[in-house]
C-alpha cells in the first residue's frame, strides 16, 4: 500500500540546512495498523506530511496503491488527498462554524457529490462513530472524545485507502484516549490501512507494528502483540 | 463558480460574521451612494447655473446704437445713431453661418388691458427667430410666426406674468387684449428662464410694430447666434470674425468712425459663458474625483477586510486543502464571496441614492441646484465599476488564500 524507498528530507533555516529524513526505507501493507515512535526532532511529523502529500520529499521514491508520489501540482495532490488518504489530527481540525454532519460529508464535497448523497454518506459515518444524534451539533458543543470521532468519520468518509493519524490521541485524557483507539482498532479490523503517528508508549502498543525513528533514521520496526483497547476501557 | 453549493458555503460564512460582512457592505454601500448624490449635485448645479445665467442664448450677439463720439466725414460727435430695417439686412448680407436672427422694435412701456384688468408693460415688435434668443419656451399656443410678419397681423404673444396678471385663471388662447386703442389677438404665452422679469413682456411683429407705433422701418437692435460649436475657442474666433464683419459694414454704412467704440455696441455673450464652461466642466471634474475616491476607499476596505478573512481562516483553508479542496476552489470561494458583498451593497447603495435623487430631486429649487439627477447610463456604468473593483479587491486575498500551505497552515502551535 505504501512504499517508500530512499526518502530525503532537508529543510533550509538561514544558512544552515537541517536533514531532518535520512534514508528512509518503509513499507506498509493492505490492513496494516502501524505506529510512527520517536522523540520530537525525530522526523516523524515531516514523514507524515510527505506521506499525507502535504510535503515533498527532495529524494528517493513514494509509492501509494502503486501510484508514484512526485512532481505533483497543487491541483493533483488535493485530488490525491482527497481520494488515498483521511487525516486525523491531535487538534481534530474541524471547521466550527458547521455541524458535525457538515464536517463529515466536507470531503464528499470535494469530491463532487451532490448534497443528499453526502449527507446520506456522512450520517452513516457518523452512526458508526455513535454519533448519529449529534449530526446537527457545532463542534463547540461536542466533547474532545466526540470531536475526535466526528474527525475519524469525516477521515473515512471519502473511503481513502490509508488513514493517517497524528498524535490523536494527543489532547485526550487516558479513558478517552482508549476509547478512540478502540474505533481506531475495529476500524482496522475491517481491513482499513492505518498509520499512527505517537510518542505514547500505550498507544502504540495498541497497534500492530511500531516503527522506531530516530533522528531522521528508522532505528528500530517491530511487529508487537496487539493490546486490546476496548479491554482497558 | 454559480453553483447552489458555493452559494450555501457564502451565505454559511458570511452570517458566521454578519457585523463584519455588514460594515463591509456599508462602507462599499456609502461609497457609491456618495458618487451618485455628487454626480445628482453636480448635475442639479448645471441646470442651476445654465438657468441663472442664461437668461438668453449662451452664444447671442447682440448689436445696439449708441451715440458718436468721435467727429467722421464733416458729421460732428453726438450724433444718436438709429439702425433701420436696411441695416439688418446689411447686417446678414454675406454671412452664410447664422442660426438665429432677428430685428426687434420696442416701445419701454404701454398699457395693456383686458376687460377690467391693466398693467403697464413693454411691447416687443420681433421676428420668429426672437424666441430662441431669449431662450423663452411657449406654455400655450405658439410664437410669432412669418406670416404675422408678412401680413402685419395684430397678434401677440404675452409672458406668463402678463397672462396671471391679466387673464387670473381664464385661459387666454384667442382672447383679444387692447394696446394703444387696438385689439391684438392672444396667440401664446411663454415662460423665460429669465423671470418675472423678461416674463412681463409682450411680443407682437415687428412688421406691425413699426405701423402701429408710426416707427416706418426703424428698428431698435438685432441679435444673431451662429451654430454651436464644441470647440471654445474656434467658436469665440467664429464669433468674434462674425461681429468685426457687422461692425465694418455698418459703420462704413452709418458714417460711424472705425475707431468709436460709441457708436455701435455689440454685446457677444460667447464672452461671458467661458467662465460658465469652465466653472461647470471643473465642477463635474471634481465631483467625479471626489465620488471615484471614496468608492476606492470603499474597495480598498472590502479588499483588507477580505485580507482578515483569509488570514483569520488560514487554517480552515489548511483543512480544506488536506481534504481535497483544489487552490481554484479556494480562490472561487474567496472571489465569490468578495463580488457577491461588494455588488450586493454597492447595488444597495445605488438603489438608495438613485431613489432618493428620485424622491427629492423634483422638489428642490434652489437658485444654484435644479432637478438633480443621475443618467440611467452613468448608474449602469458605476454598476460594472462595482462588480469589476470587487473581482479585484477579492483576487489578492483569493491567490494569498490559495498560496496557503495546508502543512504550514495545520501545523500546531
Amino acid at each position: 500500500m505504501i512504499d517508500i524507498k530512499d526518502l530525503h528530507k532537508s529543510y533550509k533555516i538561514g544558512k544552515n540546512s537541517l536533514h531532518v529524513l535520512k534514508g528512509i526505507n518503509f513499507n506498509v501493507k493492505e490492513g496494516e495498523l502501524v505506529s510512527i515512535m520517536g522523540s520530537s526532532g525525530s522526523g516523524k511529523s515531516t514523514l507524515l506530511n510527505i506521506l499525507g502529500i502535504l510535503d515533498e520529499a527532495d529524494s528517493g521514491s513514494y509509492h501509494l496503491d502503486g501510484v508514484p508520489i512526485k512532481n505533483l501540482n497543487e491541483r493533483i495532490a488535493a485530488n490525491y488527498r482527497n481520494k488515498f488518504l483521511g487525516f486525523i489530527f491531535q487538534s481534530f481540525n474541524l471547521i466550527n462554524y458547521k455541524s458535525a454532519l457538515d464536517n463529515v460529508a466536507l470531503p464528499l464535497y470535494y469530491q463532487g457529490i451532490s448534497r443528499g448523497e453526502r449527507n446520506d454518506r456522512a450520517m452513516s459515518y457518523l452512526e458508526k462513530v455513535g454519533l448519529a444524534e449529534w449530526a446537527e451539533h457545532k463542534p463547540n458543543e461536542l466533547s474532545g472524545g466526540q470531536k475526535q470521532r466526528v474527525a475519524i468519520a469525516r477521515a473515512l468518509a471519502s473511503h481513502p485507502k490509508v488513514l493517517l493519524a497524528d498524535e490523536l490521541t494527543g489532547a485526550l485524557d487516558t479513558k478517552t484516549s482508549y476509547e478512540i483507539m478502540d474505533l481506531i482498532q475495529q476500524i482496522n479490523d475491517e481491513g482499513k490501512t492505518i498509520l499512527v503517528v505517537t510518542h505514547e508508549e500505550d498507544i502504540a502498543q495498541m497497534t500492530k507494528r511500531i516503527v522506531h525513528l530516530k533522528d531522521g533514521v528508522i532505528i528500530k520496526d517491530e511487529k508487537v502483540e496487539q493490546v486490546r483497547a476496548l479491554e482497558h476501557v | 463558480m454559480f453553483s447552489l453549493e458555493r452559494w450555501q458555503e457564502i451565505f454559511e460564512t458570511i452570517s458566521k460574521n454578519k457585523l463584519r460582512t455588514f460594515l463591509t457592505g456599508v462602507s462599499v454601500a456609502s461609497g457609491i451612494f456618495i458618487l451618485i448624490i455628487l454626480l445628482g449635485v453636480s448635475e442639479g448645479m448645471q441646470n442651476g447655473i445654465e438657468k441663472q445665467f442664461q437668461n438668453d442664448a449662451s452664444n447671442i450677439i447682440n448689436i445696439y446704437p449708441g451715440t458718436t463720439t468721435l467727429e467722421y466725414k464733416g458729421l460732428n460727435p453726438g450724433r444718436r445713431i438709429q439702425f433701420t430695417n436696411e441695416d439688418y439686412e446689411l447686417a446678414l448680407s454675406g454671412k452664410e453661418k447664422v442660426e438665429y436672427k432677428s430685428a426687434d422694435y420696442q416701445i419701454w412701456s404701454r398699457l395693456i388691458s383686458y376687460k377690467k384688468e391693466f398693467g403697464s408693460y413693454r411691447i416687443q415688435g420681433v421676428m420668429p427667430d426672437f424666441q430662441y434668443l431669449e431662450n423663452a419656451s411657449i406654455i400655450e399656443g405658439r410664437y410669432i410666426n412669418e406670416t404675422d410678419l408678412n401680413q402685419l397681423e395684430k397678434h401677440i404673444v404675452i409672458g406668463n406674468r402678463v397672462k396671471k396678471d391679466l387673464f387670473k385663471d381664464e385661459s387666454s388662447l384667442g382672447k383679444y387684449v387692447s394696446l394703444g386703442g387696438l385689439n391684438f389677438k392672444v396667440v401664446g404665452v411663454y415662460t423665460d428662464p429669465g423671470g418675472d422679469r423678461e416674463e412681463a413682456r409682450v411680443y407682437i411683429p415687428i412688421t406691425t410694430a413699426q405701423v402701429v407705433f408710426g416707427a416706418g422701418n426703424n428698428i431698435r437692435s438685432m441679435g444673431f447666434t451662429l451654430p454651436k460649436i464644441d470647440n471654445y475657442d474656434e467658436a469665440l474666433a467664429e464669433s468674434n470674425q462674425f461681429t468685426a464683419e457687422i461692425e465694418r459694414q455698418l459703420k462704413a454704412k452709418l458714417l460711424v468712425n472705425p475707431l468709436d467704440t460709441s457708436g455701435i455696441y455689440i454685446s457677444n455673450n460667447i464672452e461671458n459663458t467661458k467662465e460658465i464652461y469652465l466653472l461647470i466642466s471643473s465642477m463635474k471634474l471634481f465631483f467625479w474625483f471626489v465620488g471615484i475616491a471614496t468608492l476606492l476607499a470603499g474597495i480598498i476596505g472590502v479588499s483588507n477586510i477580505m485580507l482578515i478573512i483569509v488570514k483569520e481562516r488560514t487554517k480552515e483553508i489548511g483543512i480544506r486543502k488536506a481534504l481535497g479542496a483544489k487552490p481554484m476552489s479556494i480562490v472561487g470561494m474567496v472571489l465569490h464571496e468578495s463580488i457577491f458583498v461588494t455588488a450586493f451593497s454597492g447595488i444597495m447603495g445605488l438603489i438608495f441614492a438613485l431613489g432618493l435623487l428620485e424622491f427629492f430631486g423634483p422638489m428642490i429649487e434652489l437658485d444654484f441646484l435644479v432637478n438633480p439627477s443621475v443618467n440611467f447610463n452613468i448608474a449602469l456604468s458605476t454598476v460594472i465599476i462595482l462588480i469589476v473593483a470587487g473581482a479585484i479587491a477579492g483576487f489578492f486575498p483569493a491567490w494569498r488564500g490559495a498560496k496557503i500551505k495546508p502543512i504550514d497552515a495545520l501545523r500546531d502551535e
